[in-house]
């Protein structure tokens, strides 16, 4: 826990260290707001909700969220690091877990700054708070199941912009794994038990429901088990890399 | 006291043997030189040592733990600076050393001290709150260095301390080693040679991942074939029958002229079986009235050893292939 603590807190001020977190927060903003207004059409469905807001979180995240997660360990890889991270103390589940929980809170402050569209909402009209806190959350756990799969990617290589280019890739197929583009291709040969299997593990299935209120324990262990497989994939990737 | 035992440390990337059945052992007060060519093993033997890489096969034991057993201690027992002193940049060295800190468990007042005296002992105060991307290698340098001492380890494991330092830096950390070497076992690893003369108390050579010679640097210095040779400065005009005078002595192996750049020319009188015949060869100097300028007793030269050694040529006579 001690470690995992320290090595969070270095971590999550290197984001700031650096121009790093704060154009992610400006672009987080800056598109979430722009999506939500002018193409979720917010005012003119004249319902206080936040369904049109939430709408666009997983194609925001898509390619946000390995963004911030591509230097989590492709730079110490490149700057050489890395060789003092694993020599120090540690156990590499230490520093997986540290890493992923400072990445994980600078998309939780994100969200956090997105507060005044709620302010909006509840100035203009009543919401169900209730239901719009879930969205929060299930948003939040999303991120983490994105920033798993991006960490985790990061560990494979020293470039940061393959490891962006490959997480993007990756957390497209998750997402969009209940749309056409991906159900087209297995359509024509799997089996159904396939098709349901591929569309299980669709991020926008599974946050569907979250987005409008309705938290289902099933979406919850779907979001946290995504996160427990991949950071335990980060960590056999690293120690992985020991060996070679 | 063994505070680092070695053994039979192996390590093959694909169907390359970098290190190749390495045992060693150092002790307490100890400061191992460990000398090689690029590639010849040395760094990778460190990584092995340190946590960082897994060893193909065998082991090694810091203060008694075994590094595969149980990195975690052995490692707290470990300071280590990687090849080319690698940091975070975007730090201070002061954010970067309170962070070791922590890392190493170390609160309050121990904390504040510990990085005050890594701090003086590599002389970093003036750059305390500079990034560390922005520092000069040299400040890099002793930025690792601070890492690595912060705990006071029992065990220092430094890849190329000096490495990137001027003569002045070089003979800073240079004293601090040695100042600190009474209560730790020191493993440096270098290819610059005084370095070796300068602050280890025993050299290890390793070429093509095996040891090919461990011993104090004075023991290697005796392999060499110029060990107690004589050097004679004089004129070139009467040069070859001062050549052939001192060739005719019994004990002296060869006579070799040294390229120089003066106008005086330099002779070396290779002994036979690293023997002292300076009382010869001055001796004949005086009887034959040969006009000398400089006469020296050379100390061997660790470069010429080093070169003999880890190219594989037959080392001369004297030497017995172990020291």
């Amino acid at each position: 826990m001690h470690d995992t603590w320290v090595i969070c807190r270095r971590e999550f001020a290197g984001y700031f260290a650096t121009p790093l977190a704060y154009v992610f927060i400006v672009i987080f903003l800056a598109s979430i707001g722009a999506f939500t207004f002018f193409f979720g059409n917010f005012f003119i469905q004249g319902q206080a909700n936040l369904d049109s807001f939430f709408l666009f979180h997983p194609w925001l995240y898509l390619f946000l969220i390995p963004a911030i997660a591509m230097r989590l360990w492709a730079e110490e890889r490149k700057s050489g690091s890395i060789e003092l991270l694993l020599t120090l103390p540690i156990t590499t589940l230490s520093a997986v877990v540290g890493k992923f929980l400072a990445a994980w809170s600078v998309a939780g402050v994100s969200l956090i700054l997105t507060a005044p569209i709620w302010i909006t909402v509840n100035y203009l009209g009543s919401p169900d708070n209730g239901a719009i806190l879930a969205g929060y959350l299930g948003s939040f756990f999303m991120a983490g199941g994105y920033l798993a799969i991006g960490a985790f990617v990061s560990a494979l290589t020293r470039n940061q912009v393959i490891a962006f280019i490959i997480a993007a890739a990756i957390c497209f197929v998750f997402t969009a794994s209940g749309l056409g583009v991906v159900l087209e291709f297995f359509s024509g040969w799997a089996p159904r038990a396939l098709l349901d299997i591929v569309m299980g593990f669709s991020f926008i299935e599974h946050f569907k429901d979250i987005a409008r209120g309705v938290i289902d324990i099933r979406d919850v262990v779907f979001f946290s088990s995504m996160i427990v497989f991949f950071l335990f994939a980060n960590v056999v990737a690293v120690e992985y890399k020991k060996g070679g | 006291m063994t505070m680092v035992a070695i053994k039979g440390l192996t390590k093959r990337f694909g169907h390359l043997l970098a290190v190749d059945n390495i045992s060693l052992e150092v002790s307490k007060g100890e400061v191992l030189g460990f000398l090689g060519p690029n590639g010849s093993g040395k760094s990778t033997t460190m990584k092995m040592v340190t946590g960082y890489l897994t060893p193909t096969s065998g082991t090694a034991e810091v203060c008694g733990i075994d590094v595969l057993e149980d990195p975690i201690q052995a490692q707290r027992h470990i300071g280590y600076l990687p090849e080319g002193a690698p940091a975070y940049g975007d730090m201070t060295p002061q954010a970067y050393l309170g962070f070791i800190a922590d890392v190493r468990r170390l609160s309050g007042a121990a904390r504040r001290a510990a990085v005050t005296r890594a701090v003086e002992l590599t002389h970093l105060d003036r750059v305390l709150y500079q990034p560390v991307d922005t520092l000069s290698k040299g400040y890099k340098r002793r930025v690792g260095l601070a890492q690595a001492l912060i705990h006071d380890p029992d065990v220092l494991i430094l890849d190329e301390p000096t490495d990137g330092l001027d003569p002045n830096q070089k003979f800073e950390v240079r004293t601090l080693i040695r100042e600190m070497s009474g209560e730790k076992a020191i493993v440096i690893s270098t290819h610059i040679l005084e370095e070796v003369e300068a602050v280890c108390s025993r050299a290890v050579i390793i070429s093509e991942g095996r040891v090919v010679a461990d011993g104090t640097p004075d023991d290697l210095e005796h392999r060499s074939r110029y060990y107690n040779a004589i050097s004679l400065s004089l004129p070139p005009a009467n040069i070859d029958s001062v050549r052939e005078g001192l060739h005719s002595l019994a004990a002296v192996a060869s006579v070799e002229q040294r390229d120089t750049a003066g106008v005086q020319a330099e002779l070396v009188v290779v002994p036979e079986d690293g023997g002292d015949i300076l009382g010869e060869v001055s001796r004949l100097v005086r009887e034959s009235g040969w006009e000398v300028d400089q006469i020296r007793v050379e100390r061997g030269h660790l470069d010429e050893v080093f070169r003999t050694i880890t190219t594989g040529e037959a080392l001369p006579a004297g030497g017995d292939g172990h020291a």
